[in-house]
């Protein structure tokens, strides 16, 4: 017991008390963050329902195929996480580094194709606001699609970011050797919360991408 | 443990530490707990500052004192105020932080620095509150309903916005703290229904928090960006919708009203079961009517919005399931009242304010019914009706479940007992004071005056007064217990253990408690609230203990 | 317990699969049930997500009704706001 003495909290009776305790107050974060981008996905499926016609011709401005490996690069990424925390639970410092790494790269190059998508629509006047122009028949209601993609796709690259920062920190940790076999809440609760990123996306790609992708005009 | 090598006396958590840095990096959650007293305390007296301009302009036809405009900001600034910065802390975070780890026999909450954190957050939302109050104020309505609050208002409810978005999730740490703690630091033997029903309170308003907040901060955030950039997404001439915004405001402010109110339930639970020395009638049945509240309270929101345009098929449906929330409040309501029958009720100050919170909440439950029935709503929306429910169940429940609590725990939280005389007198002023105030308002509504207006037509005026007469009755009933609270402290700290005689695990502790609570982790063999037929070792009333005491 | 690594591969060769269909189908022209299928899929991901890579799967019964909750709170969202727009006269 006395080599984890240091990282049991006073308020805690043993390790496996602290730890349950992290998983479970991971969980409940995670509920609230479904939640948080519940009201979004509320407002997309309000406004799609009543603009089915709008939201198909603004959706076709968007890049499939950059959506389409960022939804590749997250999905690696969530795998080289689960790697990551499989090696933190067999204590092995280096390949949990090692995975971790790959994560931190495949986070990053989401990011990178993200903001050259950011940029391309900037250029085409399609970021909501005084300079958006749409060539469709309902420009309103075209708009209202991007206000949507902007705000959830910002908010998930938020959550990207937030992510990122949060694995340099616990891969500062990792190499200091704070975590060993019996003691790795922290890798693993970072897990959870990567892994709910990625489930985000998986609902974003086909909901904002993959519209009437059939009546694009190629 | 007690060993011979220990000093006799030692410091408790008021003690342990002094000076500002002791206070303000503390991570005891008692220490956290009078944080939040002092912060509450504070927003309470600025909410309850406009309430009095507000009342002094309504005591006559005309407009007096203030303009429209101001009028406007004040009602929406007193909403604000004791809305997100007063009650719904305030039981949580104040009582709720104090003393849920001590009812469960825990040393702490699981994550104290979170706990801190939050504190932390509700003062800078705070911040951003008071920086519109002093600079101009906001005249949406607390509601921030769009497309007036994005596109209209000559006032800037960016600010609040944002001070509402960050109190937001001072509300949902908190909530994830106590269902942790609830979840994973229960004593040994403390089964679920073993514990205290404060408890159980305290738990389902944890989950209303969790899972409501957040819908309201992300309405938030899509109401300041239509603010700021002009784009619509709730402005109907901006191609938006304001239906959508209602929605997803209500889909949390309307449980918020649970998040109100559950608390206070708890802390009437615990001090009508002390004082009528008996034991809670249907304890289980209470459990699930709280756990019932906390979940019905989230398909009920379209109450809010029967004239809004809502579809009239989903008022039908959500009138429907308003009607439902009654049975689990009438089991509550009839629950106490039978715990208190062929009680040997002892008549101190906590259970004259749980009276004051059963008859009062009755009251404003009852005409919630009238409110949720599709076609007497059409009447009375927004009229003098609706603030006179509502405040009933908020004033006359909330509040009275919060001064129930504050009686009952103030001496485990500082050691010291207040002035009885004094403290009857102003449970009874309050009692008063508020029937006064807000029971005209309901003839007023009915009447059809409607609220949210600086002036009325003459023949309100004699009904406006009255309610006028009698908030200044209540503000005084406020004032009072600030001050012998406050004078209170000046008095060694010769409460007690257990003045009341109670069965809970937190008056095991000596009052004020020791830094970490416990010294050893107790170990529960029973049911809560033992308090009849003599095989309890506190077993006896309440005056015999304090008499053996002194 | 430990998750051998053999399982997060096959989950994320799953996912990988399905990833690949879902574009697929959107090639195809299904009219409105496009989109029925496509959520579908993301829901069938997600859940692979959540049962193995969060370890849901593994953990006891207090995990999987927190898990459960956030979503089923976010059905009571969807159905009651939409029980007003879809029947609006």
């Amino acid at each position: 017991m006395s080599k984890h003495d240091s990282e049991l909290a006073h308020q805690f009776e043993d390790m496996a008390q602290q730890k349950e305790a992290a998983t479970l107050g991971m969980w409940a974060f995670l509920i609230t963050e479904v939640l948080f981008f519940g009201g979004l996905f509320t407002a997309y499926i309000v406004f799609r329902t009543e603009f089915p016609a709008a939201f198909a011709s603004a959706s076709h401005h968007l890049d499939v195929v950059m959506g389409g490996i960022n939804t590749g690069v997250l999905l690696g990424s969530s795998l080289t996480m689960a790697l990551a925390v499989h090696a933190a639970q067999e204590g092995n410092r280096k390949s949990t580094l090692a995975f971790m790494t790959f994560t931190l790269v495949l986070g990053l190059t989401f990011l990178i194709i993200k903001g050259f998508e950011y940029q391309h629509k900037f250029a085409d006047n399609l970021f909501p606001g005084a300079n958006f122009v749409s060539h469709g028949a309902e420009p309103g209601h075209e708009q209202l699609f991007f206000v949507l993609y902007f705000m959830m796709t910002g908010v998930h690259a938020a959550h990207m970011i937030v992510g990122i920062l949060l694995l340099l920190i616990i891969m500062g940790m990792t190499a200091k050797g704070k975590f060993t076999a019996t003691y790795h809440s922290p890798v693993e609760n970072f897990g959870l919360y990567w892994h709910f990123v990625d489930i985000v996306w998986i609902f974003l790609y086909p909901l904002l991408y993959l519209i009437d992708v059939t009546g694009r005009a190629q | 443990m007690t060993t011979l090598n220990e000093p006799l006396y030692r410091d408790d958590y008021l003690n342990a530490g002094y000076g500002v840095k002791s206070w303000f990096l503390t991570l005891d959650h008692k220490r956290i707990a009078i944080l939040y007293l002092i912060s509450i305390t504070f927003f309470f007296f600025i909410g309850g500052f406009f309430a009095v301009m507000l009342r002094l302009e309504l005591m006559t036809p005309q407009g007096d004192i203030v303009t429209a405009e101001t009028y406007n900001k004040l009602f929406t600034m007193h909403g604000i105020a004791m809305i997100f910065f007063f009650l719904i802390p305030s039981i949580p975070a104040v009582l709720g932080n104090f003393f849920v780890p001590m009812m469960i026999g825990a040393r702490d909450l699981a994550f104290p620095r979170l706990n801190l954190f939050s504190w932390y957050l509700y003062n800078v939302g705070g911040l951003f509150t008071l920086y519109t109050m002093v600079t101009g104020g906001i005249d949406t309505g607390w509601t921030f309903y769009a497309p007036y609050s994005s596109s209209y208002t000559l006032s800037d409810p960016v600010p609040v916005v944002v001070g509402v978005f960050i109190l937001g999730f001072s509300s949902i740490l908190t909530g994830i703290n106590f269902l942790v703690t609830i979840h994973k630091m229960r004593a040994p033997g403390l089964t679920w229904f073993r514990l205290p029903l404060f408890i159980w309170a305290s738990y389902a308003t944890s989950v209303i928090q969790v899972l409501g907040t957040p819908v309201v901060a992300i309405a938030l955030v899509l109401l300041g960006f239509e603010r700021l950039t002009g784009v619509g997404i709730f402005d109907p001439k901006l191609d938006g919708d304001p239906i959508l915004f209602q929605h997803l405001f209500w889909f949390y402010s309307h449980p918020a009203v649970y998040i109100m109110i559950l608390p206070s339930m708890g802390v009437v639970s615990e001090v009508v079961t002390c004082f009528a020395r008996k034991r809670i009638f249907g304890y289980k049945f209470m459990a699930f009517a709280i756990m019932g509240i906390a979940v019905l309270g989230f398909l009920v929101w379209g109450h809010h919005m029967f004239i809004s345009g809502q579809s009239i098929y989903a008022g039908l449906v959500f009138s429907a399931l308003s009607f439902l929330v009654a049975i689990p409040s009438a089991i509550k309501v009839f629950n106490w009242t039978a715990t208190l029958y062929k009680g040997q009720i002892e008549f101190r100050t906590p259970i004259l304010y749980a009276f004051g919170f059963i008859g009062l909440f009755t009251i404003g439950g009852l005409t919630g019914l009238f409110l949720a029935s599709l076609a007497t709503d059409v009447h009375l929306t927004d009229t003098y009706f609706v603030v006179a429910h509502f405040h009933y169940i908020m004033v006359g429940g909330a509040v009275m479940g919060y001064l129930a609590g504050i009686h009952y725990w103030w001496p485990k939280m500082t050691g010291r007992m207040y002035h009885e005389g004094w403290a009857k007198f102003s449970a009874l002023i309050l009692f008063v004071g508020f029937n006064l105030t807000f029971f005209p308002q309901f003839i007023l509504g009915f009447m059809g005056m409607p609220r949210r207006y600086y002036v009325y037509p003459p023949e309100y005026q004699v009904l406006n007064v009255m309610s006028t007469a009698g908030a200044s009755i209540l503000g005084l009933g406020y004032l009072i217990p600030m001050i012998y609270l406050l004078w209170s402290l000046r008095k060694p700290k010769t409460a007690g253990a257990n003045p009341w005689n109670s069965t809970g695990l937190e008056w095991t502790t000596p009052s004020p408690p020791l830094p970490h609570n416990f010294d050893e982790v107790p170990e529960v063999t029973h049911e809560p609230y033992i308090y009849e037929g003599g095989s309890h070792p506190h077993a006896v009333p309440v005056s015999d203990h304090e008499a053996a005491h002194e | 317990m430990i998750v051998p690594k053999k399982i997060y591969y096959r989950v994320a060769l799953a996912l990988l699969v399905l990833f690949i269909l879902t574009i697929a189908v959107a090639f195809v022209h299904l009219g409105p049930f496009n989109v029925y299928i496509a959520v579908t899929i993301a829901v069938i991901k997600a859940t692979l997500v959540v049962l193995y890579f969060m370890h849901v799967r593994y953990h006891t019964r207090l995990t999987w009704i927190f898990a459960s909750a956030g979503f089923l709170w976010l059905i009571i969202l969807f159905v009651l706001t939409l029980a007003d727009y879809a029947t609006r006269s």
